[in-house]
């Protein structure tokens, strides 16, 4: 088979078909820091940066995406959050913006034209996109409406409006989702060609299926639906296999596996209906020889690749600040002789 | 959620009320028990039992983080309404040993902290809240307090890592002080309790207790 370029062989995947080799998804940001020299708050100052950044990862990795997210708490800056950088991994979001639950009521949505963090991230996605030739697919990244709240109230108050407050829970998501469609679509605009929908709190690990269903289920089915273009709904490190059934119904065109999870599970669960994206630890990682990232990726790969709906990566969504360089280079050989279908 | 064999009756149907935050059938179950026996043994019977189930569920995927959390503040409102008045003599007596204190290492993220401090309390043990720190603030206060055990909470990998500082910093200072560690960070990587000099790793409140019950026996034992 000849080779493909990254475009064709993570559209060959969406499509149920199998490519030349499994699609290597490295979801890195931090490193770009590294590779151009600087830190990591001066790295996402400058989206030129981040451009640089993340091309010469992908000639190192020789992975199948260029990753247009900055870091989680850049939404939460468009709300008016502080963001705290840090020199040793992703800038935190800090103090919540509503310290009662009642402050729900004094929130207002940013515009995204008006948000100067964000409109960054957008020409990072230009350039990325021009850049790329269209043979790579440029990801982004929004987070969906039922999640952000942790940002914005902080966990305990979110958890606690879930339970307490619908009539505030149902004016925070109507505010939150025509943020995340304006946001999503802006990225897609600018040049992603899909995005990852970051939603950790729809997984049954921090809530339950049955208050999900009630509470947030709706909110996000319609905005997916809003949004135009490819999403992977990204449960960042949490577990989904529960919600399988209920993802598929979406327009969700994959979805990630947690480390936790069986990726082999994952697959079958989806039955064609859905690509599943992981299952990688991102935090065992930074300790992996080159022998043992051979082997995560190997049985990975013998887990959930045969068939093709499959795409390797990460099950956190970003590569930590301590992973040496070392192991994502033995991860990129590993995918390279273990990866080409037909497996063996 | 399944049926529980370990749990006995009223302990299964004790934790069914919390799970559906049904908060005044679980207080009643609360309160007969403590009416038929003692305050003391409602926790160590009731409470205690089914946030170790919980906990243990969370873990095993079997419930959600949001029960856990919701069900551990539900049982520290019903066991504050048990506790006797200041002055008087504590729930345990044991309830002060060890010395503990709970805090969050280098971010503000405070769920697993106040998850961890929902379960203690609930099951009759004291601690101090030292809400957020870096490992100088931490391992200052550690000292300035005497110590014995410090539960730390991160969310963050380098957050996680940061209790490595803190736990040299407390070896040479307040050597006899056990570092207790959660989050996260360490559920996904095993070995990093490890790694960072911690004493003990809790993967949920259920081990926090179980933890606490074998470090509160140590000190215990050690006491002159």
């Amino acid at each position: 088979m000849r080779a493909m370029t990254s475009a064709e062989r993570v559209g060959t995947v969406l499509r149920g078909g199998e490519p030349d080799r499994v699609p290597w998804l490295l979801l890195v940001t931090l490193h770009g820091a590294r590779e151009l020299g600087v830190s990591i708050e001066e790295y996402f100052s400058d989206p030129e940066r981040v451009v640089e950044g993340q091309l010469r990862m992908r000639r190192r990795y020789r992975h199948d995406c260029l990753y247009g997210f900055f870091h989680a708490a850049i939404e939460a800056e468009a709300w008016g959050v502080e963001v705290l950088y840090r020199d040793d991994g992703p800038p935190n979001a800090g103090a919540p913006l509503a310290r009662r639950l009642d402050d729900v009521l004094r929130l207002e949505a940013p515009r995204v034209r008006d948000s100067a963090c964000l409109r960054k991230v957008l020409s990072a996605l230009v350039a990325l996109k021009a850049r790329s030739g269209g043979d790579v697919p440029v990801i982004g990244v929004a987070l969906s409406p039922y999640s952000l709240p942790v940002m914005q109230l902080g966990f305990e108050r979110y958890l606690e409006l879930l339970h307490e407050r619908r009539d505030l829970l149902a004016r925070l998501l109507a505010m939150n989702e025509e943020f995340c469609v304006e946001w999503a679509n802006a990225q897609l605009d600018a040049g992603a060609d899909a995005l990852a929908y970051f939603d950790p709190v729809a997984s049954p690990s921090i809530v339950p299926r049955e208050l999900y269903m009630a509470t947030g289920f709706d909110t996000d089915r319609r905005t997916l639906s809003r949004i135009r273009g490819p999403a992977v709904f990204h449960f960042a490190s949490a577990r989904g296999l529960p919600l399988v059934d209920d993802v598929a119904s979406t327009k969700a065109v994959a979805l990630t596996a947690s480390a936790l999870e069986d990726v082999g599970a994952v697959k079958a669960a989806c039955d064609g209906r859905l690509t599943v994206v992981g299952n990688l630890n991102a935090l065992e990682m930074r300790r992996w020889t080159p022998e043992e990232a051979e082997t995560r990726v190997k049985s990975t790969i013998a887990k959930a690749a045969p068939g093709g709906r499959f795409m390797l990566g990460d099950n956190h969504g970003e590569i930590p600040w301590q992973v040496p360089e070392s192991v994502l280079d033995a991860i990129a050989g590993a995918v390279e002789r273990h990866g080409r279908y037909p497996l063996e | 959620m399944p049926r529980v064999e370990a749990l006995t009756e009223l302990q299964h149907d004790f934790l069914q009320a919390l799970v559906s935050l049904n908060g005044s059938a679980a207080q009643r179950f609360v309160r007969d028990r403590a009416a038929a026996s003692s305050p003391l043994q409602a926790l160590e019977e009731l409470v205690t039992p089914a946030l170790e189930e919980l906990g243990a569920q969370w873990d095993r995927g079997e419930a959600a983080l949001s029960q856990v959390y919701m069900g551990g503040r539900l049982c520290e409102q019903i066991v504050d309404a048990l506790l006797p008045p200041p002055g008087d003599a504590p729930l345990r007596s044991d309830a002060d040993r060890p010395r503990m204190a709970i805090a969050v290492i280098s971010d503000r993220h405070m769920l697993g902290k106040r998850i961890v401090a929902s379960v203690l309390r609930a099951a009759g043990w004291k601690l101090l809240d030292y809400g957020h720190g870096d490992a100088d603030s931490l391992a200052a206060r550690a000292r300035a307090d005497g110590l014995d055990v410090l539960l730390v909470s991160a969310l963050m990998l380098p957050s996680a890592l940061e209790v490595k500082r803190l736990t040299g910093l407390l070896s040479t200072t307040v050597p006899r002080v056990r570092v207790v560690v959660g989050g996260a960070p360490f559920v996904f990587d095993e070995q990093l309790w490890r790694e960072v000099g911690a004493d003990a790793c809790g993967r949920n409140a259920a081990d926090a207790l179980a933890i606490v019950r074998r470090l509160s026996a140590e000190v215990a034992a050690c006491a002159p």
